[in-house]
């Protein structure tokens, strides 16, 4: 299909004739991105920036910025709308916005700075993350963000983030996850701790300056959508309990993923779902819910207290070599003494082109697979099924870097991974130079997100979202070292830029506590607080979130079907009932109390879960992070399904007892061409 | 393993904290520190008590929310964070006392929960290159040199947990401060700015009524991310040449 | 803090060095504490040397423990609640006695003043103007040794800690090597002068020196 400005549609528009999901959902009218730039691609964000209007500065301090997350997304946001002149709160749960979980992040971040002379650019980094994302991303916000990427490393050296360096002082590089360009900044194994803190001072100066006012400890609770259009939140102090209302022009969220829905995860404690799913019940769409991405070499779960799942960086799959034992019942021995001939090389006997390497999504079901299988490593770990019988399972399989000490000498190894193998020996008690460590795949990131158009606005208006929180520019699957390009893509350099053009309409009508959507978005967070202390049951909110992670897990997990998703959107709808019925919250609301936090995440992803079961019941294909094993090629790999599936699923709150309406934005390529992937 | 723990209870921040002493069963040798104060937590509130606050979040040792004093020592035995912190490291029948990070500046709020906000207004002061986006030059126009990038890097992985304030006999914060001054004071781009922060940063540390540094040096071995003391030291070199430059 | 502290150093290096004397005689020592008092003439009056070190101890005294509480207060400021166990892993403990060991200090040196120069007692009742004899005399009392000897344990573990700590307070310690140095610093002051000061009451008492 041509376009009148003169490119082409290189894709057919799907149309879906299978519907696995009836009964679950109803559908709604199509979508579409109602700012979608057009012309051609490597200009379209730059001449957006110039059409968009801009806000005189002396109106910009009449304007007031609601921004939720302290994150990469939004410490970067609040920094540099801050600078601007707007009137920025910010908003985070711990205890300083420097403890965002982006904190956590290890490997690196990308950028099409072509350093190398490697035969990168904009136009290859835009292409490897619409493949990587398996031609299920937006084309137009993926360009923009190779497109800015460069600016990233820029602005955060001029920062002072110590990025590696080469012994001339220039910056190093590398290459990460599989791609074959060296783009990949890092500093360390710590990257994210440096982008944020670097964007955490960067912010505070303005909290200085007297711009942004920052609010920790404070959980956005409940959005305030007035006459059509998000005016603000709800927050609850987790100091003192005081449930506070903030109004402004606009509000922005940047509260990071939802991984945790599935209990154990590589994300920090706190993360949840909460700010994103509130808006979602304000009438946001959330997208894509079902893309996760399972990260294949954490640490195993090591017994029923298990709080959480820690990462091994991917880099490791560099060196190491995965296997496991030919005989189950060889995963007792000790693994020096299995001779080679008892081993399986799995990935290198199943993909002898990329071995070892195969993207994250593959070497996690091979993983599983293998523990399905019987041939599992480690301590045997209590499983229980849904009928609540028991059994013991080996959850792990050995990474082993014997070959590698023996090649490059335990010295070069020591030097690469010496971080990550002491990690991993305080974590086990295991010393990984001596006895291979063990990994098993764990839940990592979520590409799904509240919808956004090409400004980041969510279909409500004066709703804008970045960062993980949004779906934008991952399609079902991302890439090593690109979350943090995005998130500080948004935050500096792409939200200030689109959000004046919402903002030029401003500031406002004036609204006050007394109008009645501000007065009913807070009284329902007051008595949602108030159900939860009084519900008086005998289950902590501990427990029901184990549960539904168990769930999660076995049914929406790396493999999926649809008498599993079906089963598990049962289990949930029971275990909802229970929640609200059954549930011990002590102490009181107006005190710190971490019970009743606790009640309010989980109360949420208990929602969430069972849209993500739809979502991913109604995606009768396989793509990126989401495998339903009723669409796989002969020999068990990924089938995608262009023809019914190549659109984005926004999904529309239903009500409370009524279904979930599916609108389908269709994927347009003009840039790119759709090709199945192989890593045969 | 079975142990027993006396662990600080304070209601809030204004009522009068003690020790209660707990018991706890059944404990997995390799349980992170937190994930067996998890469990006591499901136990009392199974039985019906309030259960004991503490903070955490990524549990993986790089936020810096996770504290406690454990059995006198901050973050505990090891050097580490307390969520990197596994029970093997303890032994059956051991008695385990918890307590806060213990300083003016960082009030109690409840239990084992402290308010670091300090730290933040610390930064606000000056912990920070003033570089507006948009405005940054070409990332290899100034290269830095490599031991110098590498002095600030094994710096700036300072995580502000706080854990060199609650070692400190004096409760001074300048493992954290000269952690800051010497990450910006190594960089290139750290330099406009070099003399005024360190002035006003040491200037906000001591109006939080942070004590002052004798050299004693517990905050470096409580240090999870062993930041060296030469930091304190280029804090008092940074410090001497800004007064210098009469500031 | 760190310029009087170094000030205080400077001045009992010479101030040992002269106490050394003892060992040169009776006539070498009292000769010593005459030119004392003469160095300098007729540019400077008589003790004018004397007096200008005096006004600059007094002045670094003075500084010195001003600093000594204000800091001291400021860390009980920012301790006022205590811990229940407290464990002490990598600090020495000349370094957490610093405030006592400082008043043990102060202690001393009035006594010593009185002793020695403004009240040149006698507690052995013999002569009190000829400084050797009066110093000989003085510590055959062996309690009149014991005060002396335990003060400089004092000074000792003051310097040990001090002398190290001045450096990183001026901020002369940004390398391994050079915090290494300084602790070594530390140790050699600390040996020396208090070691040296030591030598002479010791020997009194041994009887190696004798009027
Ligand atoms: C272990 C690990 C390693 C990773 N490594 C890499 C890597 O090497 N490279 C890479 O590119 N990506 C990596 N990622 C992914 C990447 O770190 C994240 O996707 C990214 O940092 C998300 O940033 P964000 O700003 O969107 O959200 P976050 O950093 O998660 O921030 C969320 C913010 O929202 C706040 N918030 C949330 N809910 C509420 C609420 N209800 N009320 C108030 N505030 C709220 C939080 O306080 C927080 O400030 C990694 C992720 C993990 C878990
Ligand atoms: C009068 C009584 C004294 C008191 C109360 C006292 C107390 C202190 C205190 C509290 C410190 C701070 C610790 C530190 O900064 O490391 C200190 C440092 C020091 N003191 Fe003393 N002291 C006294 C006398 C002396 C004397 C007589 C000397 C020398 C002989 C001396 C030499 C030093 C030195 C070198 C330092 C280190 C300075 C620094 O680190 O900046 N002090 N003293
Ligand atoms: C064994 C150890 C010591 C001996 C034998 C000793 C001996 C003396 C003598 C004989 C004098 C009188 C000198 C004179 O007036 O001519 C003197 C003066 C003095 N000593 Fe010592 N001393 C000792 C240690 C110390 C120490 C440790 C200090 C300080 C910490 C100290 C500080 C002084 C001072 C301040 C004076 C007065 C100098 C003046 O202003 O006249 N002495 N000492
Ligand atoms: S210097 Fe060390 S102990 Fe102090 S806040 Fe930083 S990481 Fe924590
Ligand atoms: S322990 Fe305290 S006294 Fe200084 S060297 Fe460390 S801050
Ligand atoms: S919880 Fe993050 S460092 Fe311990």
């Amino acid at each position: 299909m041509a376009f009148l400005d003169g490119t082409t549609q290189t894709n057919q528009p799907p149309v879906q004739v299978s519907d696995d999901a009836a009964g679950y959902y109803t559908l709604g009218a199509p979508l579409v991105d109602p700012v979608a730039p057009t012309g051609p691609i490597k200009d379209r964000w730059t001449n957006r920036k110039f059409e968009n209007r801009l806000v005189n500065p002396a109106n910009r301090r009449k304007l007031d910025i609601i921004i939720v997350g302290t994150g990469l997304a939004g410490g970067a946001a609040a920094a540099t709308l801050g600078e601007a002149g707007y009137n920025v709160k910010s908003f985070c749960y711990q205890d300083s916005p420097r403890r965002a979980h982006s904190i956590a992040a290890q490997g690196g971040i990308n950028a099409a700075k072509n350093y190398k002379e490697d035969g990168d650019s904009t136009h290859r980094l835009f292409y490897d993350t619409v493949k990587g994302g398996d031609y299920r991303a937006r084309e137009n916000n993926v360009y923009r963000l190779a497109e800015v990427s460069a600016n990233i490393i820029d602005q955060c050296v001029a920062q002072g983030v110590p990025f590696a360096r080469e012994y001339g002082g220039l910056l190093d590089n590398r290459s990460f996850g599989g791609v074959q360009v060296s783009r990949t900044f890092y500093a360390r194994g710590q990257t994210g701790q440096q982008l944020l803190i670097g964007a955490y001072q960067a912010m505070e100066r303005q909290v200085a300056a007297g711009t942004v006012e920052q609010f920790t400890r404070h959980e956005m609770l409940e959005l305030i959508v007035a006459d059509g259009k998000a005016r603000g939140i709800i927050a609850r102090d987790l100091v003192t309990g005081e449930i506070s209302t903030h109004l402004a022009d606009v509000v922005v969220l940047a509260s990071g993923g939802y991984g945790n829905v599935f209990f154990l995860s590589t994300n920090a404690m706190g993360s949840n779902v909460t700010a994103a799913w509130r808006a979602h019940r304000k009438g946001a769409y959330m997208a894509n819910p079902c893309y996760t991405q399972i990260h294949p070499t954490c640490i195993p779960v090591s017994g029923d207290h298990q709080s959480k799942l820690t990462l091994m960086s991917e880099s490791l799959r560099n060196d190491g070599r995965i296997w496991v034992p030919k005989d189950p019942a060889d995963a007792e021995k000790d693994p020096r003494d299995i001779p080679e001939e008892d081993r399986d090389y799995y990935l290198e006997r199943i993909y002898p082109a990329f071995g070892n390497l195969v993207p994250r999504d593959i070497a996690s079901r091979a993983a599983k697979y293998q523990c399905d299988a019987g041939k599992g490593v480690g301590p045997a770990v209590r499983e229980v099924d849904d009928e609540g019988n028991e059994k013991w399972v080996r959850r792990g399989v050995y990474l082993d870097f014997a070959e590698a000490i023996d090649r490059l000498g335990e010295d070069a190894v020591r030097e690469k991974y010496d971080n990550l193998f002491d990690m991993y020996e305080r974590i086990t008690g295991e010393n990984p130079y001596q006895v291979p460590m063990r990994i098993y795949p764990a839940v990592h990131y979520v590409m799904g997100g509240l919808w956004v158009d090409y400004h980041l606005q969510s279909n409500v208006e004066g709703l804008f979202v970045t960062g993980e929180a949004n779906f934008s520019d991952h399609g079902a699957n991302r890439l090593g070292a690109s979350a943090l390009m995005q998130g500080l893509a948004d935050g500096y350099f792409v939200l200030p830029n689109t959000i004046r053009e919402y903002l030029a309409d401003g500031p406002f009508e004036k609204i006050d506590e007394s109008h009645p959507d501000v007065v009913a978005a807070r009284t329902d967070v007051e008595e949602r607080m108030n159900k939860f202390l009084s519900i008086g049951g005998t289950r902590s909110a501990d427990s029901f979130h184990k549960e539904l992670g168990r769930i999660m897990w076995e049914y929406c997990g790396m493999d999926r079907n649809a008498e599993g998703l079906k089963k598990a959107i049962g289990m949930i709808q029971d275990l909802k009932k229970e929640f609200w019925s059954n549930l011990k919250v002590l102490g009181t609301a107006d005190t710190l109390n971490q019970s009743l936090e606790k009640a309010g995440r989980v109360a949420d992803f208990i929602e969430l879960g069972e849209l993500m079961c739809v979502d991913a019941l109604n995606r009768r294909e396989s793509c990126g992070g989401h495998f339903r094993s009723e669409s796989q090629t002969e020999d068990g790999e990924a089938l995608r399904h262009d023809d019914e599936f190549a659109y984005v699923a926004a999904w529309e709150f239903g009500g409370e007892d009524g279904l979930p309406v599916l609108h389908k934005e269709d994927l347009i390529y003009t840039a790119i061409e759709m090709k199945q992937r192989s890593y045969k | 393993m079975n142990l027993t723990l006396k662990i600080w209870r304070q209601k809030d921040a204004t009522s009068a904290g003690a020790i209660k002493t707990y018991q706890v069963s059944d404990i997995s040798p390799d349980m992170s520190f937190l994930e067996m104060l998890d469990t006591l937590n499901e136990q009392l509130n199974e039985a019906g008590e309030d259960p004991v606050a503490f903070d955490s979040d990524c549990r993986e040792g790089i936020c810096g929310t996770c504290s406690l004093m454990i059995n006198g020592q901050a973050h505990g035995p090891e050097v580490t964070t307390t969520c990197q912190l596994h029970m093997r490291s303890f032994k059956d029948g051991d008695t385990i006392t918890v307590e806060p990070w213990r300083a003016e500046p960082f009030p109690i709020l409840k239990d084992l929960v402290v308010d670091r906000s300090a730290f933040d207004r610390i930064i606000q002061s000056g912990g920070f290159i003033s570089a507006n986006t948009g405005s940054a030059p070409e990332a290899n126009s100034v290269p830095a040199p490599r031991d110098k990038a590498m002095r600030a890097f094994n710096v700036a992985t300072c995580i502000g947990c706080g854990a060199c304030v609650a070692a400190c006999p004096n409760g001074s914060a300048s493992l954290f401060l000269g952690a800051k001054i010497t990450h910006l004071g190594e960089l290139p781009q750290g330099q406009p700015e070099r003399w005024t922060r360190v002035v006003d940063m040491v200037g906000q540390h001591d109006h939080e009524g942070f004590g002052g540094c004798t050299n004693i040096g517990e905050c470096t071995a409580a240090c999870p991310k062993e930041i060296p003391l030469d930091v304190i030291s280029q804090l008092n070199k940074d410090l001497r040449t800004a007064m210098k430059h009469g500031l | 803090m760190a310029v009087s502290g170094l000030v205080f150093i400077g001045y009992l290096l010479a101030h040992m060095y002269g106490n050394l004397k003892v060992f040169a005689g009776h006539d070498a020592f009292n000769e010593y504490a005459h030119h004392l008092r003469e160095f300098g003439e007729p540019m400077l009056p008589h003790e004018g040397l004397l007096w200008i070190m005096r006004v600059v101890l007094i002045v670094a005294l003075v500084a010195h423990v001003w600093a000594a509480l204000v800091l001291t207060g400021r860390a009980h400021k920012a301790r006022s609640s205590k811990y229940t166990v407290k464990k002490n892993l990598a600090s020495s403990l000349s370094s957490r006695t610093m405030r006592w060991g400082g008043l043990t200090i102060l202690i001393f040196v009035i006594w010593h003043l009185l002793h020695f120069t403004v009240g040149k007692v006698n507690p052995a009742g013999g002569e009190t103007n000829d400084p050797y004899n009066l110093l000989v005399d003085s510590f055959d009392l062996w309690w009149m040794a014991v005060i002396y000897l335990l003060a400089m344990l004092a000074l000792g573990m003051h310097l040990h800690h001090g002398t190290w700590s001045a450096m990183q307070t001026l901020g002369f310690t940004n390398t391994a090597r050079s915090r290494a140095n300084a602790k070594l610093a530390g140790w050699v002051v600390a040996i020396v002068i208090a070691g040296g000061f030591a030598l002479v009451p010791l020997s009194v008492l041994t009887g190696i020196v004798t009027k």
